[in-house]
């Protein structure tokens, strides 16, 4: 007897609790990663559409209190970071393709793997239960903000219900370690024969790029959530408490040297899917392959020594600041190397305006924009006058609401046919697209005006000048929940006219694995190896 | 004599009076910094506006570039694409030439930094102290004056100042190198005044410093709001402070840190509660 079960497979699925509950299968664990990111998303996504609506005129309208208000902001960001993007690129297209494209059967841990996913929705209501329990005097739940500062997030939150977040931040850690762990084994491991590190597609690059930062970053988190923890107890630790000789700000370094590689695990992976639609719908290959593929690796290296300009006006010696102010411009390079491969990989193509590469297209030119905000912002000097203000919200909505989640509509519809194998509906699709491009803009364009003008950041109420441009920000909260609308409209809509898709609906521009297979490809794909022949295109 | 100087005062305050409606605040549906009152936000202004031109050009460069490629490059004008997918000539160009833009920038960014925090010989101190959610005003140099609390103002008495209007205004003179120490007596705060350029966080256990020096003919009531969350109450702790001449700053000191009434209405909101 083979005795390995996989040997004696048949393509026979298992029943519906063992498929989706006790799954091994990698396109199932990424199916049931996007699932989860689109509710986190929904969840998110309400939330800030409340706090929009708060702000939208001077007063407090729809809040108990400030406190509230800052629970809102909070959850919002750990959800839509933690459990939206991160979940989406890296559980879901990240397990989804990274294995197709290189060629591989599955994960190198498929067990793990469902361990990584299934730690995410306890850790998810972890902190939804945040919501309900004490957290200050002012109220239920944590207003600390997702960065955590102490001491409100020790002695200013006495109640249980950051300890519900630490507990639920600290499994969504681990479910990104382990998966970390499963994506560096699985690209470094399982290649196809003749499937070279240099022929390896950008978004398995960019996956792994991001792995080892999840792997290096996220244990920092899990170390400084565990001191809040233990600073909390009464008689514990003072890690961060001055009064028994520790520094509340400490725990900004070692929340930043996290927080900064995050921002570039949530974007890298949109620039490896954003580099597949470009190539695709251009009918050309990438342009500068190799400087696409280290430019990511260099923007991994250097993230790692810019955390702390976030953190200008802490009080920092001069010197110090003068090296993060130059560290931080040096993105700029790598950064710019990728906007401008992109652009060349368009140049001499044969361009085809499909959803997916609209998408693409809006996404590099939103994050040219939120980009050069981080050239102003990477100023010190300048940054006196913009930290903690909107121009930051602005800014990092633009890279993250524009460019992460873009990235993500992206390879969504890029890979939607290939997942569901259905097509989806075109019009509602574009009308998707339109309504989220003008909304988003909407809102984060004019915050650039609120912050230059001196809005600070967290703010439940404002003084009455800051108030058009708040209308104005709130007004397009209503045309992206529209495009929102017609996002789910165009899954229901595609799964009940069930459009079949072909193998490869893309035609000739689309080159990589996932495309020789079909849609949606076989439950275990690869029992014989592709072989990639030796003279690539690249 | 007495008489002489109340006339002297009110004259002043008539000519001052423009200065007051032009108090720096954040202007109506304002898409700009603020005013600069200090030189520090001077050289923040004019920096910000050289990046400001830097990276508008870059974002229309993209922009333009995308636009012709997408309009000369689509499927219906150019059905057959190219194959190229290398140029080392301009994949250097295009390392080399943001390094160069990165350097023309970081001259006089990195001026700025050290003339910002670079204290220079300062002639006077104030002392702040961030507490859940008021700021405290001390005069270490003056100890006669006797260290108070600045509350916000509710909405019936602020009226279209409410969130930026207080109780009790720090006092300081123009034209006058003045040191701010900043801490914090629980939470962090962080003490901000954007026509001054000045922004530095009240963290406990820790004093920061920063200074500042009001130009001269820019006496005026200007108005900063707490910068870094602390709370429920994170919105509603605004920082006002009145810059007055020497002379009345002086004589504000002489009396105990209480304007004289002529000088007192320079305030033209509330009248003066510094008890």
């Amino acid at each position: 007897m083979a005795g390995i079960g996989y040997e004696d497979h048949d393509d026979g699925k298992p029943g519906f609790f063992a498929r989706w509950f006790y799954s091994t299968n990698h396109k199932d664990i990424g199916t049931l990663y996007l699932i989860f990111g689109i509710i986190s998303g929904i969840i998110g996504g309400y939330l800030s559409f409340m706090m929009r609506m708060e702000l939208s005129e001077p007063g407090i309208q729809i809040f108990e209190n400030g406190h509230a208000y800052n629970v809102f902001a909070s959850m919002h960001g750990l959800i839509m970071i933690f459990f939206m993007v991160m979940p989406a690129v890296i559980g879901g297209f990240g397990n989804w393709f990274v294995p197709i494209m290189i060629g591989a059967p599955d994960m190198a841990f498929p067990r793990m793997n469902n361990l990584s996913f299934w730690l995410l929705p306890v850790a998810l209501i972890c902190l939804l239960i945040s919501f309900f329990v004490p957290g200050s005097a002012s109220g239920n739940g944590f207003g600390g903000g997702w960065v955590m500062y102490p001491p409100l997030s020790t002695s200013g939150a006495p109640g249980p219900a950051f300890d519900f977040i630490i507990i639920g931040l600290l499994a969504a850690g681990f479910s990104s370690i382990f998966g970390a762990i499963n994506f560096i084994t699985t690209i470094l491991n399982m290649r196809a024969p003749g499937m070279t590190m240099h022929k390896m597609p950008l978004f398995a690059w960019s996956v792994l790029v991001t792995a080892f930062l999840l792997l290096l970053a996220l244990p920092v988190l899990a170390a400084s959530l565990f001191m809040l923890f233990t600073d909390r107890i009464d008689g514990g630790t003072g890690f961060f408490d001055p009064a028994m000789g520790g520094d509340p700000e400490m725990f900004q370094h070692l929340f930043w040297f996290f927080g900064h590689p995050e921002v570039y695990i949530m974007i890298l992976p949109a620039f490896g899917m954003v580099s597949h639609v470009v190539s695709t719908f251009s009918k050309k290959p990438i342009f500068g392959y190799l400087g696409m593929a280290y430019a990511m690796v260099a923007i991994g290296v250097v993230g790692f020594v810019v955390w702390a300009h976030h953190m200008y006006t802490v009080g920092m010696d001069v010197d110090l600041k003068a090296y993060f102010l130059a560290a931080t411009l040096v993105i700029a390079v790598p950064t710019g190397v990728k906007i401008f491969s992109w652009l060349a990989t368009m140049w001499g193509g044969s361009i085809s305006f499909s959803i997916p590469m609209q998408w693409a297209l809006a996404f590099i030119f939103l994050f040219v924009l939120g980009g050069v905000t981080g050239v102003m912002l990477a100023n010190a000097g300048v940054d006196v006058a913009l930290h903690d203000t909107y121009y930051v919200v602005a800014h990092f909505h633009y890279v993250l609401s524009m460019g992460a989640v873009f990235g993500i509509f992206c390879g969504f519809y890029y890979w939607f046919g290939k997942m569901s194998g259905y097509l989806y509906n075109k019009w509602l699709a574009a009308a998707h697209f339109w309504l989220f491009f003008i909304g988003v803009n909407v809102i984060f364009f004019p915050q650039h005006f609120l912050g230059l003008n001196g809005m600070p950041r967290r703010y439940v109420d404002y003084p009455q000048e800051f108030e058009l441009w708040n209308q104005v920000s709130s007004f397009g909260a209503y045309i992206t929940l529209a495009g929102v609308a017609f996002f789910l409209l165009m899954l229901v809509e595609a799964f009940i006219r069930k459009r079949p898709a072909g193998a490869n609906y893309w035609g000739e521009g689309a080159t990589t694995l996932e495309w020789t297979l079909s849609s949606p490809p076989p439950y275990h794909q690869f029992n014989t190896l592709p072989r990639i022949e030796q003279n690539d295109e690249h | 004599m007495r008489l002489v100087y109340n006339i002297l005062a009110s004259l002043a305050l008539l000519l001052t009076l423009p200065s007051i409606a032009f108090a720096n605040k954040p202007t109506d549906g304002g898409y700009w910094l603020q005013d600069a009152a200090t030189p520090v936000m001077e050289e923040l202004t004019k920096l910000h506006n050289f990046v400001f031109w830097i990276i508008l050009g870059i974002t229309l460069f993209v922009m333009v570039m995308m636009g012709w490629i997408m309009y000369r490059f689509s499927a219906k004008r150019n059905p057959t694409a190219s194959k190229t997918t290398h140029h080392v000539g301009l994949e250097v160009a295009w390392t080399i030439v943001p390094i160069i833009i990165l350097l023309v920038m970081v001259v006089p960014s990195m001026r700025l930094l050290y003339f910002q925090d670079a204290l220079p010989e300062t002639e006077m101190t104030i002392k702040v102290t961030g507490n859940t959610w008021n700021w405290e005003y001390a005069y270490p140099d003056y100890p006669n004056v006797e260290s108070f609390i600045s509350n916000p103002l509710e909405k019936e008495d602020a009226g279209d100042l409410y969130l930026l209007k207080t109780d009790a205004s720090l006092v300081v003179p123009v034209d006058t190198k003045i040191k701010v120490l900043i801490t914090s007596s629980n939470n962090l705060h962080s003490f901000a005044v954007p026509a001054f350029g000045i922004k530095m966080d009240a963290v406990p256990g820790r004093i920061n410093e920063t200074w500042f020096e009001v130009n001269p003919g820019k006496e005026g009531t200007y108005f900063g709001q707490c910068s870094e969350l602390c709370g429920v109450n994170h919105y509603k702790m605004p920082i006002e402070i009145e810059v007055v001449s020497k002379e009345e700053f002086q004589s504000w000191v002489a009396n105990d840190g209480a304007f004289t009434t002529a000088v007192a209405s320079y305030d033209n909101v509330s009248i003066v509660a510094q008890d």
